[in-house]
């Protein structure tokens, strides 16, 4: 199915939802990837939005996406549970070995793995907890075998 | 018989393997011939020993952890199925001492129960609190919760009667309950394991507060980062039939924004905004989401409404001290041995919650400090560890409980990194619809970096600035944030040399 499609299915999904704009948001970021910038005006006139405000949402919260992310996404938690337990050291190894990687590599704060820090998530749903630095490593190599 | 096995979905067990570990065993028993029941309980709390397997045997359940697949072969060996020994077996779950020193109240479902079985809750005595709740007239389930005592366990501990009681009066069509499941506070892990392990006691708790406020629809605001609560609340939703009568809930997703846990800048985000806060008043009570009046509570609350009327206000009441009653279910997190969920009546020190039950550090050095209430509470050290965990005790020494999260470091930190760090967060997550928060928080990441290069002169103006964003900030973010950095500062000078 093409955007426009997806788009036009999800829109209408939502006509009648009071405050649909995130609901609609997220829909087309987990079906597309990201919110490809053409959408904006579609979506801003069937929620009778102005593209400001439907472009001012996306920009302001940090789960959407303008562009597409990497094959995988990885979080490490830069909050102070994690910082207590070597968290810090743990996203600096991660920055290094992620860099010019196929694999997107971005800061969470708080996973709510907070007894068990340092925490990663990997595209979304996939929890690790109790993280090293070889145990990262263990991690990405599965990543990358999978392709 | 087949025998139940019990392997935690929670995502902290999830986290450290749990999948891999049930399938192991279903495996296992599939290759010696035997039928299991398994069941994704939620956890029991007790992170460092997840996954944490139970077996249910004649004497009740048995548990094992942590259980790695590796070991579950071992298990087999040690006929674990009937409750056999093994050195990971720690005996009838009930009987451990960390979890028969807790008093759980709003968690007492939590690890026990299946979180998809609806039959189950209300075999466990789910229900009994709304089924009372509809013998009683809205103005009388208001007293009720008012009597209880029971204050918002989001941290800001409004007194929750006054919240019902203004919503209950305000006259308007349409009202709403809204559950704040933003639970965006590092350290803090409660409301995400209640609506994974126990998802059908906050709903109970809602249609409670629906019929109690005059309120037919409610929505559960959770963020992005909890996919695994959004599941299970779902699938408690749609198995909940006709039991919570009409009162109707939409679960809406968070974008991962801090400041959308601030009661207005939520409603601002589920009317589909950006998550600005609004200026008080009106107050949400009153003027709420889409304009209407809106009783707004974070789980915990929501969720200890339930007991509340099935055990009466006054067994609530009877529990804590001082202004703070009943428990909560504190959150142990960071550098401990022994982290997870302690649920306790108000009242315990400080100490006796990081030793006691926490063990100490994880890394078996000295804990030097100790974060409570979240991004945005204070940084105590050993000093002030004989504080009694309560509300008044704490404001007194210009600290705060919050969420009930304890975030605990040992003796290789640096404060004025963590006070830096502070003001970074708050950089990151501002709203940036008032200038102390916005800008101001910038600016106090470089006068700290200033002091950390060794320029003590600025102190002084950190202090300043710190002033100016208690003063001149419109919501919690840009007022709290100098309660770490200022403690940091006060506690630890030696950091800041």
């Amino acid at each position: 199915m093409d955007t426009n499609a997806i788009l036009g299915r999800i829109l209408h999904a939502h006509r009648e939802q009071p405050g649909a704009l995130l609901p609609v948001l997220h829909e087309i970021q987990e079906a597309v990837g990201f919110i490809p910038p053409q959408t904006v005006p579609v979506i801003a006139t069937a929620l009778n939005l102005s593209r400001a405000e439907v472009h001012g949402v996306i920009s302001y919260y940090h789960h959407f996406r303008q562009e597409p992310a990497g094959r995988h996404v990885v979080r490490v938690c830069c909050a102070e549970a994690c910082q207590a337990v070597g968290g810090e050291a743990l996203a600096e190894h991660a920055r290094t070995r992620l860099a010019g990687s196929e694999v997107t590599l971005e800061p969470v704060y708080c996973l709510g793995l907070c007894a068990c820090g340092p925490a990663v998530q990997v595209d979304d749903t996939q929890l690790h907890a109790a993280m090293t630095p070889a145990k990262f490593d263990a991690l990405l190599a599965r990543l990358e075998s999978e392709q | 018989m087949r025998t139940t096995v019990y392997v935690p979905g929670d995502a902290a067990a999830l986290a450290l393997g749990a999948d891999a570990v049930a399938e192991a065993i279903m495996a296992g028993a599939a290759a010696r011939g035997i039928e299991l029941r398994l069941i994704r309980n939620g956890t029991r709390g007790m992170v460092w020993r997840e996954p944490l397997v139970e077996v249910v045997t004649p004497e009740g359940r048995i548990a094992y952890g942590p259980v790695t697949v590796d070991v579950v072969g071992g298990l087999f060996a040690a006929n674990f199925l009937a409750g056999g020994e093994h050195p990971l077996r720690l005996g009838p779950t009930e009987q451990i001492p960390w979890l028969a020193r807790q008093q759980r109240r709003v968690s007492r479902r939590l690890g026990v129960v299946d979180p998809r079985s609806l039959t189950d809750y209300v075999a466990r005595g789910g229900g009994e609190g709304l089924r009372r709740a509809r013998a009683m007239a809205p103005a009388a389930i208001v007293q009720a919760i008012a009597d209880s005592g029971l204050r918002g366990r989001g941290g800001a501990a409004f007194p929750a009667g006054i919240k019902w009681r203004t919503v209950h009066d305000a006259a308007a069509t349409q009202k709403y309950v809204v559950c704040n499941a933003d639970e965006g506070d590092s350290g803090t892990f409660s409301d995400r394991m209640l609506m994974e392990g126990d998802p059908f006691c906050l709903l109970e708790g809602m249609a409670i507060a629906g019929l109690a406020v005059g309120a037919n629809r409610g929505y559960i605001y959770v963020r992005s980062e909890y996919p695994h609560a959004i599941a299970a609340l779902q699938a408690a939703l749609a198995a909940a039939g006709d039991f919570l009568g009409g009162f109707h809930v939409e679960v809406r997703k968070g974008a991962g924004s801090y400041v959308c846990g601030e009661e207005t800048a939520l409603l601002e985000s589920l009317e589909g905004r950006r998550g600005i806060v609004r200026s008080k008043p009106p107050l949400p009570a009153i003027e709420g989401l889409f304009g209407r009046p809106t009783l707004i509570h974070n789980v915990i609350t929501l969720a200890s409404v339930p007991d509340i009327l099935a055990g009466g206000a006054a067994a609530y009441r009877d529990l804590g001290i001082g202004r703070s009653r009943g428990t909560l279910p504190f959150q142990l997190a960071g550098n401990i041995r022994h982290g997870g969920l302690v649920e306790v009546p108000f009242g315990l020190t400080l100490r006796e919650l990081l030793y006691d039950f926490g063990g100490g550090s994880r890394s078996g050095r000295p804990l030097r400090a100790v974060q409570v209430g979240g991004p945005l509470g204070a940084y105590l050290p050993e000093a002030q560890f004989d504080t009694p965990l309560d509300y008044e005790a704490f404001a007194a020494i210009g600290a705060g409980l919050g969420h009930g999260g304890i975030v605990a470091f040992d003796d290789t930190v640096d404060m004025a990194k963590q006070a830096r760090y502070a003001m970074k967060f708050c950089a990151i997550e501002s709203c940036g619809k008032c200038t102390p928060c916005r800008i101001g928080s910038t600016r106090g990441v470089e006068v700290i970096d200033r002091i950390r290069a060794g320029d003590r002169a600025q102190i002084d103006l950190l202090e300043d600035l710190c002033e100016t964003m208690v003063q001149g900030s419109a919501c919690a973010m840009g007022s709290m944030t100098p309660i770490p950095v200022l403690s940091a500062l006060n506690h630890f000078p030696e950091d800041f040399a």
